[in-house]
Parts: structure tokens; sequence; C-alpha cells
């Protein structure tokens, strides 16, 4: 071994390490954010392993230079303008656009060597050579077209770019992806026999691949989704390691793929799905239409924001069940405001986090710590679910499936068995909402009909505008 | 290397992702999906590799930049917006002492 060799070797090594130990913080609190800058490092750290490498071998030509400069920073400038600007609301979108870029890069990767097979150099490079090499080309094109297409769809839906059409919740969804599953599997190995031009089907079926697959599912399941497409992007980084037979590449790749997976797992377990219903259940809503969940609400009770304050003044203890909702109208802040004033009125207040809060478990609270909120107020489900019985007032903002006592009483429910926040054992539950319409499951909430509800129609930081005036005029909170 | 030996460095990746995370609370759930999503963007080594080896290949030299640029997008935008959500988090925690 030179020496170029061996220095790549050491780096490479440092780098997985770090990786991993980066991976391993990120899943803890206290040491999360300086885990995530480790890993930036490790990844910079590998950059400069296998650049020295080539300097030291076989040169870089300064052509190359070029288009590595340029390539750079047009990526890392979009990159970080884009991290910069996007608002805390639309994280799940954000990552799922990072993800999907991630996987066109190693799609990339494969379709330029496989369509110029490159020869000549240090070391033999010339890949469609030997069968392992066509196969990892397949794989990584494979894998990097439906994490591509499927992460965009994701984002798009979540966006509210596209809706979910109709023909995608009846079977045919099923015979169409079928289709295009087998289809890919023919330009698999008609590429594999060496058919340097079937690559071009399998890009596209692959694709069309990814847009279906994706499509059905509905919008409660896409951070599952995206989580699992996030463990895709992995597997498509190792089959890339593959193409251009880079150690680093497939560890690193192994480890993000074998641990989405894990995250995706435990996502579903919150969440009450199983990944098998997730990606072959379509969205919920278009089940429950045939259930006893849809129909008619009987017993709406709606009152007014002076109600609402008058009740929330004579508290001792309220509990705050935060939702999409809040998030939507950026009300996390005003809604700061009116939890400051009960408190300074010696009022007990506790935020109720469901694990799958927001649209990605974790999203509330990143959400919640933006608009200052003391960490200890939040507690997550488990915890604060005995103490809804001893709560005078809870104020359901922009939450809806996770409170629905249908996933406890109904088991013909679409959402049942689904862990839920009890809200309905508090003494009065406020629901803040815009409208009577159904939550992103798109099932009838049975908490809207019990008689200790009552429903403050309204935009989340209207109401609690409105609130925070109605509060001032009986004096709460001006000590 | 030797197919065989890439194989085991890909087993050995797969159970070490395996066992690196065990419990999460759900409040990293967010950041820790965003941070491996940067990770998974470490195959712009390839597109490296690609553009070194392009030996002047002008449409190959293209296919690699624009990858490189997909792959920086994905490292750069990842780990600054998980930097960003967890700085919420850290903030939280000294402004209690």
């Amino acid at each position: 071994m030179n020496l170029p060799v061996i220095i790549k070797f050491v780096i490479d090594l440092l780098a997985v390490l770090l990786l991993a130990l980066g991976i391993k913080g990120l899943s803890k609190v206290k040491s999360a954010r300086d885990a995530n800058r480790l890993a930036a490092f490790a990844m910079s750290l590998s950059v400069v392993g296998l650049l020295s490498y080539y300097l030291g071998t076989s040169g870089i030509a300064i052509q190359s230079w070029i288009w590595i400069i340029i390539g750079s920073i047009i990526g890392s400038l979009f990159g970080a303008i884009l991290a910069k600007k996007v608002p805390m609301t639309s994280m799940p979108e954000t990552v799922a656009l990072f993800n999907g870029c991630g996987g066109m890069s190693s799609l990339l990767v494969a379709l330029g060597v496989a369509i110029f097979p490159i020869s000549g150099g240090q070391e033999n490079f010339d890949f469609f050579k030997s069968l392992i090499n066509e196969v990892s080309i397949s794989v990584s094109i494979f894998v990097g077209a439906i994490t591509f297409t499927g992460s965009i769809v994701a984002m798009a839906k979540l966006q509210g770019w596209l809706s979910t059409p109709g023909w995608t919740q009846s079977k045919v969804r099923h015979f169409v992806n079928i289709v295009f599953a087998v289809a890919s599997l023919i330009a698999f190995f008609d590429l594999i026999n060496g058919n340097t031009s079937s690559i071009w089907l399998l890009v596209i079926v692959s694709s069309l691949l990814g847009i279906g697959v994706t499509l059905p599912i509905g919008g409660a399941d896409m951070p599952v989704v995206i989580s699992l497409l996030n463990s895709y992007s992995g597997i498509a980084a190792a089959a890339a390691g593959f193409v251009v037979d880079s150690q680093l590449l497939i560890v690193a790749g192994a480890m993000v793929g074998a641990a989405g997976l894990i995250l995706t797992q435990v996502m579903c377990k919150g969440m009450n799905r199983s990944l098998v219903s997730v990606l072959f259940g379509g969205s919920l809503s278009a089940q429950s239409t045939s259930s006893s969940g849809s129909g008619e609400y009987t017993n709406i009770t709606s009152c007014s924001v002076e109600e609402c304050a008058l009740t929330l003044e004579a508290a001792n203890k309220v509990i705050i069940v935060p939702g999409y909702g809040l998030a939507v109208a950026q009300a996390q802040h005003t809604l700061r405001e009116v939890t400051k004033k009960l408190e300074q009125n010696g009022i007990e207040v506790v935020y109720a986090i469901h694990p799958v809060a927001g649209r990605m478990p974790g999203h509330m609270n990143v959400l919640l710590a933006e608009a200052d909120v003391p960490y200890e107020q939040l507690k997550e489900m488990d915890v604060v679910n005995p103490d809804f019985p001893a709560t005078d007032v809870v104020l359901v903002l922009g939450a809806n499936d996770v409170v629905n006592p249908q996933a406890k009483n109904d088991s013909s429910s679409p959402l049942y068995g689904m862990p839920v926040l009890d809200v309905q054992e508090a003494r009065t539950v406020f629901v803040i909402k815009r409208g009577m319409s159904a939550g992103y499951s798109g099932i009838k909430n049975d908490l809207f009909d019990l008689p200790n509800t009552s429903m403050v129609f309204g935009d989340a930081k209207k109401v609690l505008n409105d609130l925070i005036g109605e509060l001032k005029d009986l004096g709460v909170g001006e000590k | 290397m030797s197919f065989i030996s890439l194989l085991w460095v890909l087993l050995l990746g797969s159970l070490l992702g395996l066992e690196l995370i065990g419990k999460v609370p759900p409040t990293l759930h967010t950041p820790l999906m965003s941070g491996a999503n940067a990770i998974s963007g470490i195959t712009m080594l390839a597109a490296l590799t690609l553009i070194v080896k392009a030996e002047g290949n002008i449409p190959l030299l293209i296919i690699g930049s624009v990858s490189l640029g997909f792959a920086l997008f994905n490292v750069v935008g990842g780990f600054y917006v998980t930097d960003r959500m967890l700085a919420m988090f850290s903030r939280k925690q000294s402004n209690k002492k």
C-alpha cells in the first residue's frame, strides 16, 4: 500500500466512526445538536479524504475541478438558502425534497456510469464488464428513481399541490403498480443481459412506480412514507457505493437505510398503523366511508370566545392540545401569550403532545420550542392521559384525529386502536376549529358531539387574539 | 476490493444501523430523520469519483456535476435544517440555567 491509499483508508475509517456516533447522538435530546455537527464534519472529512486520494494517485484534471466547483457551489447554495428560509411548519415537505434530491444524485451517478463506461486510469473502471456492476447500477437507478419521484409526490401532497385522485383509492392502483413493477423487472433483466438501451425503460418505469405507490397514500401517513423513502435513499447510496467501488458509501448508505427502517417502524407504532397497511391500504378516509365511522353530527354546541375566556379564568388546571391547525395558522406565539396570562393568574398550564401531533412525530415540539414554550410544560401522551379527569379545561387547537374517542370506543372505526389523548375526561373541552370539516384521516370526530365539548369556530390565531383581549377585560394576568 | 468483502461491508453497515437507533424520544423523530437524510447525501462521493474519472468526457462531467449538485443540496440543506430544529431545543435548555 502506498501513502495515499493508507491516508484514505484512515480517513474513511474515521468518517464511518464519526457518522455512527452522529446517528447515535441524534437519538438523545442532550447530544443531538453536537451529533448533527459531528456528522456534518464527518461528511466534509470524507470529501477531503477522497480528493486527497485522487490528488496523490491519478491527479485531478483542471476540467474536473471546474465541474466539481460548479456543482458544489450551486447545490450547496440552493440547499443553504432553502434550509434558512423555510418555515418550521413545512419541515416535513422540506425533508422530503432534500431526500428526493439525494435519490436523484444516486440515480445520475449510476446512469452516467452506465451510458459512458469509463475505461483506463489506475483501476479497471469498465463497469459493464461484470454482472455485479450491472446489478448495482440497476438497483441504484431503480431505488434512486423511486426515492426521487416518491419524495416529490410526498412533498407536493403535503404542500397541498396534489390531492389524492379518486382512481388511486380503487383496486386499479394495485394493477397499475404491478404493471410498473413487472416492467421494471423486465428492464432490469434486459439490462443485465447487456442491453444497455433498456436503462431508459428502467428509469421511466421505476419513476412511475415511485409516483404510483406514493400517490394513493393519505396525508396522515405521509411522515411514515417520508421516513421510508429516507431509508431508500440510504439504500440507493449503498448501491451507488457498489457502482464506484467505495466502502465508505456502502457503510454510510447501509447505516442510513437500516436506521431509517427502524425509525419508520417506531413511527408506525406511534400511529398504530402497520407498514403494510400504510403502503397498500390507501388513505384512511377512503376506508371510513363504508364504515360506521362516518355520519352526521347531532349534538354540536358552539360558544363564543367570551364564554371560553370566562371558563378559562375560573379554571385551576388547563391542558392545551396543539395540532397541525395551530401550526398552519402560525398561532404558536399567540398561544404562548394566552398561556402566559393564565400562568400569571396561577393557573397550571400543560401542553399535551400526541406522538404524531403536527404532521411528523416531534414536529409539534419543534414548533412550540420556536415559540419559547418551556420544555417541561410539554407532556407526552402517556404522561398526560391520567391527568385529564382532574383537568378543568382542555383547549384543542387544530388537532382532530388525535383526540377522537372513536379510537377507543368504536371497533369498526378505521382509527380504532390508535393511541389518543383522553380529552373527553376533562370537565370542559373547547375545540377551536375553522369549521366542521373532518380531520386529516377524514373521519368524523365523536368528541364534537359530547355534551362537555364546545366548539369555538374561527381561525386559531384570530380566536386566540380575541381570547387575549377577553382575558385582559377580565383582568387575567394583570398583576 | 472484492465483491465479497464489499458484501461484508454492506452487511456490517446494516447491522450497525439497526443497532444505532434503539429508543428515540418522539421529540427527536423529525430531526433524526432529517439528519439521517443529510447523511444519505454521502452519494456526493460517488458523484465526485465520476467527475474525476471522466477524463474530459463532457456529457459525463455534466452528469457528475449535476449529481454532485443534487447531493450537496441534500447534504448542506439537510444538516442546516436539522441544526435549526435542534437549536430550538438547546436554546430552551440553556435558558433554564
